[in-house]
């Protein structure tokens, strides 16, 4: 991957979102194309760069997901979008998830990760949303750089695919 | 006939191309790689993986659920 010759395709990822679910599509699509020769760039701004931290703690949620259905027992559960205003429900939501995650063989999002960065993907953390939230660069893992949109704007210029997640 | 046989059983998306990247990437070129998986996906997925990095799917079977696939490193 590190032999970049003009034949080499690139792509770029906005990651814009920190919930479990979320992160998957970014982290799956990220670490296959890197494994398919492509040069891969992750942007991590807003509630996305939250997947950079060093501790993940990644919770799914019902609310605005009306098309969340959980198998069980053959059936399909509907989750109801009322239900996380009952404490503890996106706990549980997340816990049945990450079993199911688990049990089907779903690679958890903190291998992905390291997945990602033993492929040299390239990730950069917004400096806007570390100013705005207050996350410092010690906070997340080693290995990422700090940039901003000209940052990504560069990438995306040069790259063939440009993703926005 | 296989130089390495890697086991992607169990394994979902993108689990299986992830593993057998990391096993071309230690093998020499004209070795051949088996790889044994569980996934359905990995039939369309293994073909596209090959097409795409130059490395050569020479056969692909599947006995029950298991699929097997021989590459060929380029």
């Amino acid at each position: 991957m590190l032999d970049a010759g003009d034949n080499t395709k690139k792509m770029t990822i906005i990651v814009t979102k920190g919930t479990l679910d979320w992160a998957y599509p970014p982290f799956i699509l990220g670490t296959t194309a890197a494994a398919m020769d492509v040069e891969v760039t992750m942007f991590f701004t807003f509630y996305g760069l939250s997947l950079l931290k060093k501790d993940l703690d990644l919770k799914v949620s019902t609310l605005g997901n009306p098309a969340m259905q959980m198998p069980m027992g053959g059936m399909h559960m509907s989750m109801p979008n009322i239900l996380p205003i009952i404490p503890g429900v996106d706990r549980m939501t997340t816990t049945m998830m990450k079993n199911l995650i688990k049990k089907k063989g779903v690679a958890s999002i903190e291998d992905l990760r390291e997945a990602a960065v033993e492929m040299d993907v390239k990730m950069i953390g917004c400096q806007m949303t570390m100013d705005l939230f207050e996350i410092g660069k010690e906070d997340m893992i080693d290995g990422i750089e700090i940039g901003g949109a000209a940052t990504w704007m560069e990438e995306a210029s040069k790259s063939d695919i440009n993703l926005y997640i | 006939m296989a130089d390495q046989v890697l086991d992607a059983k169990g394994l979902n998306c993108p689990l299986p191309i992830l593993k057998t990247k990391k096993a071309i990437k230690g093998m020499s070129a004209g070795q051949i790689l088996k790889v044994m998986a569980t996934d359905p996906g990995s039939i369309a997925d293994m073909a596209a993986f090959c097409n795409q990095t130059g490395n050569e799917l020479v056969s692909q079977s599947n006995e029950g659920d298991v699929y097997t696939f021989e590459i060929k490193v380029a």
